[in-house]
């Protein structure tokens, strides 16, 4: 049920893209406005988004640990599945960024030989993961050479790579097919696993069927319909220098491509996705263990009046010497005062 | 605000990085650029429309490469009846005489590196 409301949001909104510029004409609203708005939606919800995770304070260590805690100088200690000092925090957070470290550690709980319960590994999702991330990086790079006017090397570079096995015209980029069949079995997963189905929501769906979407309109465009790339580079060239100018004789696919990708954006900042930024601030994994090292003081505890033992002996020195009481601090005599009287 | 210099530090890296296009094309000053294509003077009509060539050319090229190098077949005969000898060098270099100024325009413009002159001699004009 969830998979299907997804289908038909996004199905939705390919048909309002396709009806609003093919039957409307509203070239300017799907080719300037939206594009615009969704750009500020994305960049002012991302900034406020964190924002908000920056002012929940995280007074104590809570890193989640993996390994053997830093104690002993004899015992030895994980330096970056339990990080105690800075660089071993670095290196732990460019395990789990790069190369999805704790995915990489799922493990599978199986009932083997009739009762016994073992655990084995599952990379399964990791490698789904990574293939559609990289994918992913390297196709938002590679559409650089339609934001920028000369294009950076990096971004001839990477298509040459990308392209290096010279198939059909234009030549067909390895990462399309990957991106295509690791987002294809990331939502297979979803649909055909019951327990990830039961879990899995509209806004777990959602993005997925909005990225094949794009995929897909992505890659006709490239291949089969052959719109007018030079028309779209004037778009967004036009876009990216505040001087919008439609350009006319772009295919309508192009603003259904382009109408999914502002969707995207503007979407991006109030969901799961949100975990590009989020990978960053969490505290389970930037925050050295050094609990035993150093003391870590609850940033907010109100400040307690104390009285302290010694205040309270200097309050009542002389009473308790009277009463016989033993004292930590003996009364300073008063030799001279007392000769006098 | 926790972290306030390292939250405003990686947001303004963030930023700097996704506007990328917008002051990496403001500070070549070429974001009016726009490819001029220098046409044969000698010929107004291509082997297909003006239209057909500039979605499918890719694909024509293709088509002739393989028909002429793989079949050894070299007419090619175009929606207007008119045949043409299937050759990159012989037929559409003895019109467009630059690649310069005329492959190249549209073709760096959207970053394009088609692998004909992987073998084929790349005219410079007269």
């Amino acid at each position: 049920m969830n998979a299907v409301l997804s289908l038909v949001a996004v199905l939705a909104l390919v048909g309002l893209a396709v009806l609003g510029v093919e039957a409307g004409g509203l070239y300017s609203l799907f080719g300037v406005i939206v594009p615009y708005i969704a750009i500020v939606l994305f960049l002012g919800g991302l900034i406020f988004r964190v924002l908000g995770w920056a002012k929940s304070p995280v007074p104590f260590r809570i890193p989640t640990t993996c390994g053997q805690q830093k104690s002993l100088p004899w015992i030895k200690s994980s330096k970056y599945d339990n990080p105690h000092t800075g660089f071993g925090v670095l290196v732990r957070m460019a395990l789990e960024i790069l190369f999805f470290r704790s995915l990489f550690r799922n493990t599978k709980t199986q009932i083997a030989e009739g009762d016994k319960v073992t655990y084995g590994p599952t990379k399964w999702l990791w490698m789904g993961a990574i293939a559609f991330h990289y994918s992913f990086l390297v196709i938002f790079i590679r559409h650089l050479r339609f934001f920028t006017e000369p294009i950076p090397f990096f971004v001839d570079l990477l298509q040459t790579v990308d392209g290096f096995m010279q198939v059909g015209v234009p030549v067909f980029y390895m990462t399309s097919l990957i991106f295509f069949g690791a987002l294809g079995y990331l939502l297979l997963r979803r649909l055909a696993i019951p327990q990830v189905r039961y879990i899995s929501l509209v806004n777990d769906y959602f993005p997925l069927f909005l990225l094949l979407g794009i995929a897909t309109t992505g890659i006709l465009l490239r291949h089969f319909v052959k719109t007018d790339v030079v028309g779209i580079k004037e778009l967004t060239l036009g876009l990216l220098s505040f001087q919008p100018a439609i350009t006319e004789g772009i295919h309508w696919l192009f603003y259904v491509h382009l109408f999914l990708v502002c969707t995207l954006l503007a979407y991006f900042p109030f969901s799961k996705l949100m975990h590009l930024i989020g990978v960053f601030m969490s505290p389970t994994r930037n925050l050295a263990n050094n609990s035993r090292m150093v003391r870590h003081i609850n940033p907010w505890n109100a400040p307690v009046k104390v009285h302290t033992y010694e205040e309270y002996e200097d309050d009542f020195r002389d009473k308790m010497v009277a009463a016989g009481l033993p004292v930590d601090k003996q009364p300073e005599p008063k030799p001279a005062q007392a000769e006098k009287e | 605000m926790h972290d306030a210099g390292k939250v405003i530090i990686g947001l303004a890296i963030f930023v700097l990085l996704i506007t990328f296009p917008i002051w990496f094309t403001l500070a070549s000053g070429k974001a009016g650029h726009r490819p001029e294509l220098e046409l044969p003077k000698n010929e107004t009509q291509c082997v297909e429309s003006k239209e057909y060539m500039k979605a499918w050319h890719m694909d024509l090229l293709n088509d002739w490469r393989d028909a002429a190098v793989r079949d050894g077949k070299r007419m090619y005969v175009a929606e207007d009846g008119k045949k043409y000898v299937m050759s990159l060098s012989l037929t559409c270099l003895k019109c467009h005489t630059n690649k310069a100024k005329f492959c190249d325009e549209c073709h760096n413009y959207v970053g394009v590196v088609p692998y004909c002159w992987d073998c084929h001699v790349d005219p410079k004009g007269d």
